[in-house]
């Protein structure tokens, strides 16, 4: 799968979920609804830079925290098309497999990367283009990557439950 | 091949055994990603919601096993506004409608204390749980681990879930810890020296005569913040404190188990107790760790004891041998949380939440509330807490212009007393330890 847009970086380590999405707002269940509160907590002006072509870059141990879906709900909800980082918190890595956000640890791409810049990622080969230049990602587990590409979860278990 | 030969001739780690028991095959090679069964699956008033709309989504009408499927009102619990009480009002239907066990408002308490308590958790087995501090319950020798709502949507539906088969960083606590050094200090410890992002991909598990020693109270405490390093879980391994807590609660079946001498793990690390001081993370994370007299002097407007790590009995008779005979200071305020209603009760039994209340703190009903910034004591900006919680991350408690300070129950009372962070010893000189 072939899967391009424009960077937009999330600056830092150690991001976490409750600056991404503060707990106060912990009670909305609507997507739409989430994201006026995405990054409320760390920079509200970085959701101006969100849009359905951005791809967010992230530091190293990015979304540890909270088991909180909402940051990632949000982040579909802004119409991102996936995650480069330089690491990822458990929890917030399952939650981007689980909903079909795709999400891929690359140091030297998430280093690269500045915002604006052009991203071309490849699933099948693992190559992560920034501005034309190659990185290559830690790989994925075919499972996760099946299970990702295919939109998470939710169509994975109406397979299981309709096979 | 002489290294490949004698790598699969090595012992399993405690987290594959269980994996193992819990999957198809007899492959739980680190990294590989295995199908894992649930013994138990639970979700709170803010993961439980979200995860029932995905398992409708799914198309699944019914829970795989409805013994197996616990609910706990606990995050807005009592409700905050009408958005909450709508939330805790589903979670009650659809557990009366799944025939689950629900433990409502004013029936339970903190989901992973209650659990415990309860007898939901033995040793060996796995939990899957909609919240991040399901790592807990390795304080019994369980693999809890902590999933969003859609993979508990897939828990609820086919009682399983997919697992990466994390590596093992073993922590061996030698010594004595000193005298008002408690379970909160040892993971502080652990969390200062790895980091935040650590034991990211792997499990924690903490031995040594040090680990033995400590009350299943402070091992919950351990356990509860092994997340906070990034780990899957943070096991102890069950021995007979266990089998003693477990006797009146449980008729689980269990067998202590631990892992194998040649196991190999990531990383293995020594804390001696007896050098151990009182810590405290400083705001905004949790592994910023100093000793306590490093942060000496600073102003303090609330103290909260309470949550999933530090609401235990033991936290609150802590909190009361250094409040007795004191006053909370007039430029601080106290709130303190039983975790469960039955910590609530044997407290009041003691005359414990009498002696909160008379030297000014607040007493309130279990909840997580302030701890996640939810409601129940949310902080202005400016202002500055010390709790017994497990983060301190910004804005995690109200404002983003508020600060967390995390430590034990003798810290943050001692805190309170004197409207300033302070070495407990200095406010309360002839408490036992």
């Amino acid at each position: 799968m072939i899967v391009e847009g424009r960077a937009v970086v999330i600056p830092g380590d150690d991001v976490d979920t409750d600056v991404m999405y503060p707990g106060a707002y912990l009670n909305i269940e609507d997507p739409e609804q989430m994201k006026r509160y995405l990054f409320e907590g760390y920079d509200p002006a970085l959701r101006e830079q969100l849009g359905d072509d951005a791809i967010a870059v992230t530091g190293w141990n990015f979304g540890l925290g909270s088991s909180r879906e909402h940051v990632v709900q949000a982040l579909k909800a802004w119409g991102v098309r996936g995650v480069v980082g330089k690491s990822f918190a458990r929890i917030f890595r399952r939650n981007c497999v689980n909903l079909g956000l795709l999400i891929l640890e690359c140091p030297s791409a998430a280093e690269a990367a500045g915002s604006g810049s052009r991203i071309r990622i490849d699933t099948d080969t693992g190559l992560v283009e920034v501005d034309g230049r190659r990185f290559k990602a830690s790989p994925t587990d075919p499972f996760v990557l099946e299970l990702q590409e295919s939109g998470g979860l939710v169509p994975w278990a109406r397979g299981k439950i309709s096979a | 091949m002489w290294s490949r030969t004698w790598r699969s001739s090595l012992g399993h780690t405690l987290a594959e055994k269980i994996l193992l028991a819990h999957c198809d095959g007899d492959d739980v090679r680190r990294g590989k990603v295995v199908m894992v069964r649930c013994d138990v699956v639970m979700a709170n008033d803010v993961s439980g919601p979200i995860a029932f709309r995905a398992m409708e989504k799914m198309g699944a009408a019914k829970v795989f096993d409805p013994a197996r499927v616990v609910m706990v009102a606990d995050h807005f619990a009592p409700a905050k506004d009408a958005r909450t009480a709508e939330l805790l009002k589903r979670m009650q239907d659809w557990a009366d409608e799944q025939g689950v066990t629900f433990y409502g408002q004013g029936r339970g308490g903190i989901e992973h204390t209650l659990l415990c308590e309860e007898g939901w958790i033995v040793p060996g087995s796995v939990i899957a749980a909609g919240d991040s501090h399901t790592c807990t319950y390795g304080a019994l020798g369980a693999f809890g681990t902590g999933l969003g709502s859609t993979d508990i949507a897939a828990c609820l539906t086919f009682g399983e879930f997919w697992q990466t088969v994390p590596g093992t960083i073993r922590v061996e606590f030698t010594g004595e810890k000193q005298q008002f050094v408690t379970g909160k200090d040892l993971i502080l410890a652990v969390i200062g020296e790895i980091g935040v992002g650590g034991a990211t991909n792997c499990a924690l598990e903490f031995v040594g005569d040090g680990a033995a020693a400590l009350s299943i109270d402070e091992r919950l405490a351990v356990s509860n913040m092994a997340v906070e390093a990034g780990a899957e879980t943070g096991f102890f391994n069950a021995d007979e404190k266990t089998a003693e807590y477990l006797a009146d609660r449980t008729d689980r079946p269990w067998q202590p188990d631990e892992s194998d001498p040649d196991a190999e793990f990531d990383r293995e690390l020594v804390i001696d107790l007896s050098e151990l001081p009182p810590l405290i993370a400083l705001p905004h994370l949790p592994g910023n760790v100093v000793p306590v007299e490093e942060a000496a002097g600073t102003k303090i407007d609330q103290v909260y004891i309470g949550n999933c790590s530090n609401g235990t009995m033991t936290d609150l008779r802590q909190t009361a041998q250094v409040l007795r005979g004191h006053r909370v200071h007039p430029g601080c305020r106290m709130i303190v949380v039983p975790a469960t209603q039955s910590i609530y009760r044997q407290a009041l039994a003691e005359g414990l939440l009498d002696l909160f209340v008379e030297a000014g703190a607040m007493v309130s009903t279990p909840t997580c509330g302030a701890c996640f910034g939810g409601h129940m004591g949310v902080l202005a900006a400016g202002e500055r807490a010390i709790t017994t919680t497990n983060r301190n991350f910004r804005g995690r408690m109200g404002s983003p212009e508020a600060e967390v300070h995390l430590a034990n129950a003798y810290v943050a009372a001692a805190a309170a007393v004197a409207g300033a962070i302070v070495h407990p010893a200095e406010v309360a000189s002839g408490v036992a330890a």
